[in-house]
């Protein structure tokens, strides 16, 4: 198990790699340059950036210095926000996006699978339709056509709940429905077809001749069963809510990093840039590696070696 | 009609001890399909004593495996069972699960064709055996574990203690069935269905398979059914045989009596397609012409008809009914003997 | 090929007349309501985006100050979804967006397309380790956090609409290179390639009468399927003001408006809003359907 681990952290080092690459090399083809403003910038941004990237040596030198900084964790000085680095705005805005995605993540797990598993135990009933028709809505309707329509329905005709700020709970209610609901949507989706498939499997047929009760059948042996797609999707899961965070953000003006990631793409910020989308393809790699040992446990033909 | 089945005649009424370990009464099973229904099961009646081993003899497609799963409450949810089933005089058809989940794996078990997907493959074998004992008996997880262990060794699936800790991918297919027989003997039944437990293995361990129910039936006092479509399998094991064809009993008897003496032209047919080795015969082995019939439009008359070669004009019209002659013998034809 | 659907006869026996594959599918699809509605809303949309503002009294960019953020209203030669914030007419402005988002849709899956189908048919053909390399790297960039790379393309090469389509194109083509992979690999130890061979059916006639029509099924299932995907990834970032600049618009600048704007004037956010979802469920659907009528083993 632990040389899986570490062998998978090896894997991913290539794309971690080709991560950073894409993003320096990207920021180093602009036009003109990242660092030839057309605006002069002052003198003490400059100099700290002229230094932190070494501009007077070769190219390759200047990638080989900046992947030495990010694996130590340090993305440099912000090109914006002067008094900022783009590690004390990641340190800002990550705990925001965090909660309000490790919600939605939950939302979406919680909800869906108990959605999904219970349109399955009553195919073809009005239940079950209803369930997918829910569910066909929220993978066709984008987050960021959701979120303003419940914000109009919810918090505007009918007043429930705030509309926008940051503080309590009830802040996070709108946002993190309008996160979860696409991976509500495929969760519930994917749990009833695998629940299904299970249903008619042989060895749920053995568990009933078994004279076990139902609820044990379903729980003992159905679930775990049926879940094991479910798991292999929070991959992805994980990405669609990070990319899902950053229209969120947006859209509630919410002080998290996906809303510090558009302000640096619309004010061309390239080192907050570079820094966010860095650190969100960590978050990625890490997560899907986690989501496979999760897979691992689960499924005990998966082998580690 | 239940008075001409042999079967129910040295079957007393259904007063307590003396009531067989199942009864079947006008069994009708069908299934909703997307354009009409299915009749699988037509009107089969039969009894089972303590103790008794019977072969069920079938092709696919002959309802034979269906009777069972009706019996067992395990229809798929488009099929629905009518007509009586009594276990040891207790109504059990259409009884709600808690109910018949006191009978099913506890007095009544059952195993099935493909041992390769019917074990949890996500669970323990140890989990998966133990859960019935904890279900059934009462007892603590490791009284449980004892007593599979036990059990495994029953079924002589070497270094049981060991290996009941493993998956079941890490066990062969028939040490796999191994493990589903001992599961189903775990709480010593009354009745054990067998439906095809050899037919998905190699030939070398179905023969293993065999020998140990075999001896099964020797070493415990329970009722088996063997249900089969290779009257091989039944040869050695079965004290009487039923066979089917388009979802009714064709014909039943002892073993020996449908070996050497079969009064209906489809056992005849079986028998004839088997290979024999103390047959000096040459030369292609007979078939039964033709193919088993549409369960959904099955032909006027004797649904056998369009493939028998003694037919006349009544088998078009008439349906034979299953007709007891003999000392515990029945056939469903319309010819006097063959 | 015959659209009827020849009667199946009740009585067994009777051999039913032989369909070649396309027609079954064809009809399959035709059998799936949910799907030729959506294929007959879709045609409508695009139709009224298409041709929509040629008729329209308005201009998509023409300015009326006194009908800011008005609602809809039959004055002024009428303004049937109201006027956006800049007083411009909205009912044409959501058709002119339409001809933006359908036209994003199309190129970027036809770029997707020609990509994919080299990529993914070289792989196939070569096999072996050509193939894996090949695929190695489809698997590193699927894991890569490709939605941010396209907005880093959008602030490197500054808010092009030529370039949305390039992005989106090159971001999209992974699934379709593994399929078409998958496709020719297992087309190419299929018997009957092999016996086309042996019987001296030239290499070209072999690719134009079993490969091409084999791989082409699930390739235009996919196509139908990434359209969707596209339009939504344009949306989004024309959402976040990364995508289509003004004045030219499409749905997700006009839904970003509405957003802004909902409280006031709900209307600017639930025309466009309405046209985008609809034109996603009628891609889904079409897509889902096709994807029925031509495998349908795998429903």
């Amino acid at each position: 198990m632990l040389t899986y681990t570490i062998r998978r952290l090896l894997g991913a080092l290539p794309t971690l790699l080709i991560i950073v690459a894409v993003a320096f090399f990207m920021m180093r083809l602009a036009p003109g340059g990242p660092f030839d403003q057309e605006r002069a910038l002052p003198p003490a941004i400059e100099a700290n950036i002229a230094a932190r990237y070494d501009l007077d040596k070769p190219l390759v030198v200047q990638f080989v210095l900046y992947l030495g900084n990010v694996l130590q964790g340090d993305f440099g000085p912000s090109f914006k926000s002067r008094d900022f680095s783009v590690n004390e705005l990641i340190a800002q805005g990550f705990p925001v996006s965090l909660r309000l995605g490790g919600l939605a993540m939950l939302l979406a797990i919680v909800v869906g699978v108990s959605a999904g598993a219970t349109a399955a135990l009553r195919q073809n009933s009005g239940y079950d339709y209803g369930v997918m028709a829910v569910a066909m809505t929220g993978i066709t309707i984008p987050n960021f056509v959701m979120a303003p329509l419940l914000t109009l329905v919810l918090g505007v005709y009918l007043g429930l709940l705030p509309v926008g700020g940051w503080g309590d709970l009830r802040h996070m209610i709108l946002p993190v429905i309008a996160l979860a609901l696409p991976q509500v949507a495929y969760v519930a989706r994917l749990t009833r077809g695998s629940m299904i498939e299970v249903l008619r499997s042989n060895f749920i047929r053995t568990a009933r001749a078994k004279g076990l009760p139902e609820r044990v059948t379903l729980m003992r042996h159905a679930m775990r069963a049926a879940l094991l797609p479910v798991v292999s999707y929070l991959g992805p899961a994980t990405a669609g809510i990070i990319t899902g965070s950053v229209v969120i953000e947006q859209i509630f003006g919410l002080p998290g990093m996906g809303r510090y990631f558009v302000l640096g793409a619309l004010n061309r910020d390239y080192t907050l840039v570079m820094g966010t989308v860095i650190f969100f393809g960590v978050l990625i790699i890490v997560f899907n590696m986690l989501v496979d040992l999760i897979y691992g446990l689960l499924d005990p033909k998966v082998r580690y070696d | 009609m239940p008075d001409n089945s042999p079967a129910t005649s040295n079957a007393a009424a259904n007063n307590g001890d003396t009531a067989p370990v199942l009864a079947v009464e006008n069994l009708v099973t069908r299934f909703d399909v997307p354009d009409g229904e299915v009749c699988a099961v037509n009107d089969v009646s039969f009894t089972i004593d303590e103790g008794e081993t019977i072969g069920v003899v079938g092709e696919s497609g002959s309802g034979k495996s269906q009777v069972f799963m009706s019996v067992m409450g395990l229809l798929a949810s488009n099929g629905a069972a009518n007509g009586r089933v009594r276990y040891r005089g207790q109504d059990i058809l259409g009884l709600p699960p808690q109910r018949l989940n006191r009978i099913r794996g506890a007095k009544m078990s059952m195993i099935f064709q493909d041992p390769m997907t019917s074990l949890n493959p996500y669970l323990k074998i140890s989990r998966q055996l133990n859960e019935v004992l904890v279900q059934h008996k009462g007892m603590s997880e490791t009284e449980a574990m004892n007593r599979s262990v036990e059990m495994l060794d029953l079924v002589r699936i070497p270094e049981a203690r060991r290996r009941i800790t493993m998956y079941p991918h890490e066990f062969s297919g028939g040490m796999r069935q191994r493990v589903m027989i001992a599961m189903a003997l775990l709480c010593q039944p009354d009745l054990l269905i067998a439906d095809e437990p050899s037919t998905a293995l190699d030939v070398t361990v179905q023969a293993q398979i065999l020998d140990l129910m075999r001896d099964l039936k020797r070493e415990l006092n329970t009722a088996i059914v063997m249900i089969t479509h290779d009257l091989g399998v039944i040869a050695g094991l079965s004290d009487r045989v039923m066979v089917m064809y388009g979802g009714t009993v064709v014909e039943a008897g002892t073993v020996r009596e449908i070996f050497y003496n079969p009064q209906h032209p489809y056992t005849e047919g079986l028998l004839k397609s088997m290979p024999r080795l103390d047959d000096s015969r040459r030369g292609v082995l007979p078939t039964i012409p033709g193919q088993p019939p549409n369960l959904q439009h099955l032909p006027a008359g004797c649904s056998f008809r369009p493939r028998c070669t003694y037919a006349f004009e009544r088998c078009e019209t008439e349906v034979p009914p299953l007709t007891r002659f003999g000392e515990d013998r029945a056939k469903a034809c319309h010819l006097e003997s063959l | 090929m015959t659209a009827t659907h020849p009667e199946i006869d009740v009585d067994a026996g009777k051999a039913v007349k032989g369909r070649s594959l396309w027609a079954d599918a064809l009809y399959r699809l035709r059998q799936n309501r949910a799907a030729m509605a959506g294929l007959f809303t879709l045609l409508a949309i695009a139709l009224l985006s298409v041709f929509g503002p040629l008729f329209s009294p308005h201009a998509y960019d023409d300015v009326y100050w006194g009908y800011i953020s008005h609602a809809p209203t039959l004055e002024n030669g009428g303004h049937l979804f109201g006027t956006d914030g800049n007083g411009r007419d909205l009912l044409t402005r959501v058709l002119i967006g339409g001809r933006i988002s359908l036209m994003v849709g199309i190129l970027a899956t036809l770029v997707s397309l020609v990509i994919g189908v080299a990529y993914g048919a070289t792989a196939g053909y070569f096999g072996g380790r050509v193939d894996s390399l090949m695929m190695r790297f489809v698997d590193i960039l699927y894991s890569l956090p490709f939605m941010f790379f396209v907005i880093m393309l959008m602030v490197v090469f500054g808010r092009n609409i030529l370039l949305i389509f390039i992005a989106l194109g090159l971001v999209e083509w992974l699934d379709m290179a593994r399929i078409v992979r998958g496709q020719t690999l297992s087309l190419k130890r299929k018997e009957f390639i092999e016996a086309a061979h042996a019987c001296g059916v030239g290499t070209p006639k072999i690719i134009r009468r079993h490969i091409i029509p084999n791989t082409l099924g699930p390739v235009i299932v996919y196509m139908t399927l990434t359209v969707p995907k596209v339009i939504l990834i344009e949306s989004f970032l024309s959402f976040l003001g990364l995508g289509v600049q003004e004045p030219m618009t499409s749905w997700g600048v006009l839904i970003k408006d509405g957003a802004d704007n909902m409280e006031s004037s709900p209307w600017m956010l639930i025309f466009p809003a309405i046209f985008l979802a609809t034109t996603l469920f009628c891609l889904n659907f079409i897509g889902d359907g096709l994807r029925d009528a031509l495998d349908p083993k795998d429903r």
